[in-house]
Order: structure tokens, then sequence, then C-alpha cells
């Protein structure tokens, strides 16, 4: 039997770095395998360690239950400290998320839409092309309903 | 590019389904060579997982962009990752042939 599947965890953004490198004079004789941080271990640390916020808060952030939160965090912990003490570099990268997306509401045709990649920014309206666009807070669109999954 | 509407019939006189995983079809149309095709949505009577399974239907055609009334709570994390883009159009009466022109502005 396969296991269950992993919930996707809730990423605000990738991190501004892919890595670390560890230096000082025998930094370059240790040639070890690079540990590698997953993007949703490096999101709980920035949430709890970072943000201050408490597991609980955090763990509704990342749309994952508090326990699994937990085990995130404290891999990222075990990861970071091993590297640290060993003297290891850092790469963050992969993990099972997704990122999170921004909302903008369209004031001619009166449609909402998403912005699926952050690095290029929407100027116009997805559906009619119209300029006069405005940022769109919250997410009330998405509907929790039975019927509508 | 390549736009999914979803639709309640599968002529252009039809209107947008305000639903996504259970609309009756998807129309895929092609912004560059202008070409539609309407897709039954087999996932329509489905109990549960209608919204995965559409997902992934109109993902191995290669849209990038969905236009439909609504979409549930699972698919936002699912298209999030496939990065396709949700266009959420709430006036139901627009027929289909409407959008496309909305579309082709």
């Amino acid at each position: 039997m396969s296991p269950r599947l992993k919930r996707l965890r809730k990423v605000l953004d990738v991190p501004i770095v892919k890595g670390f490198k560890p230096y000082g004079h025998d930094a370059a004789k240790i040639n070890k395998e690079p540990i590698n941080l997953l993007y949703e271990e490096y999101e709980a640390l920035r949430l709890c360690d970072y943000n201050m916020e408490n597991h609980t808060v955090a763990s509704e952030i990342m749309e994952v239950s508090r326990p699994t939160f937990t085990r995130i965090y404290a891999s990222a912990r075990k990861k970071i400290a091993s590297a640290f003490v060993e003297g290891r570099q850092i790469v963050i990268e992969g993990g099972k998320v997704y990122f999170d997306s921004s909302w903008h509401i369209c004031n001619s045709c009166n449609s909402t839409f998403n912005n699926p990649n952050k690095i290029i920014a929407i100027n116009n309206c997805a559906l009619c092309g119209s300029s006069n666009i405005s940022d769109y807070e919250n997410e009330p669109l998405i509907n929790d309903d039975k019927s509508c999954k | 590019m390549k736009v999914a509407i979803t639709s309640t019939g599968n002529t252009l006189e039809s209107t947008i389904d305000p639903r996504f995983g259970r609309c009756s079809y998807f129309v895929i149309y092609d912004l560059k060579t202008k070409s539609l095709e309407f897709i039954p949505n087999p996932n329509k009577d489905a109990d549960e997982g209608a919204g995965p399974a559409s997902v992934q239907l109109v993902a191995v055609k290669g849209v990038s962009k969905i236009v439909s009334g609504e979409f549930g709570m699972k698919i936002k994390s699912l298209l999030d990752s496939l990065k396709i883009q949700m266009v959420v159009y709430k006036n139901t009466e627009k027929k289909i042939s409407e959008i496309i022109e909305m579309l082709n502005h």
C-alpha cells in the first residue's frame, strides 16, 4: 500500500538566498555533502523563530496540522544544528509546497483573478485586459461548501 | 496561450458554468490559433474529488488560465503549484462567445 499523500504546505515566498556556505581557515578542507533544507522547513523556521509565532498559529498559516508543523520545525532545527556543528553547507530547495498567490479585482468587468507567477507583476485584467485593477485583500470567492468541491 | 472556460453546454451560445469541478463542459480556447475545443466533463456527477480530477483534465491540455464562476478549496493550492491562473467571473449570464471576445481584448 502506498503511504498517505502529504498535504501541500503553504509557503509565503521563496527565500532570498539559495543557501549558506561556511567560511574560515578550515572551511575549504571540510568537503562534506551539503545539507538540504526543504522550503517548508525554511518557512517553519521563519514563522516560528523570525516572526515569533507559536506553533498553532504557524501551522494554520502553512495549512497543516499542529503536530505536522512541529515535526517540520523539529527537522529544520536538527538540520541547521548539524550544519553548524559539522561545518556543512545548507542548500534550501525542494519540499512539498506551493507558493501563495495574490488576488486582484478588475473594476471594469468585475472579475477576480490571481497572480500565480510572483516575479511578473500584473497590470492588466486577465479577462478583459483593462488596466483598471486593484488588489483584492481576502479570498471570499473560494467556496468551502461541499457541493462545490 | 490556452485558456479553459467552464461551460454549461457545447455551443458558443452556452453560458459560463458557475462551478469548476462539476461543470458540464470545458472549453479550451487557444488565444494564438483562435481554435476551440469542447470537452465534456467526466467528473460532472462525481461524488468526490471532482475538482482535482478536473484540474488534471485541463492541465494536460496545457492551459495557463481558467475562467470559472467559483473554485473549491482543494483546487487553489493545486493550481498555485501548477502555476495556472484562476479567473473568477461571477456573471453567469455571460455566453461563451462573449467571454472569448473579452479574452481577445
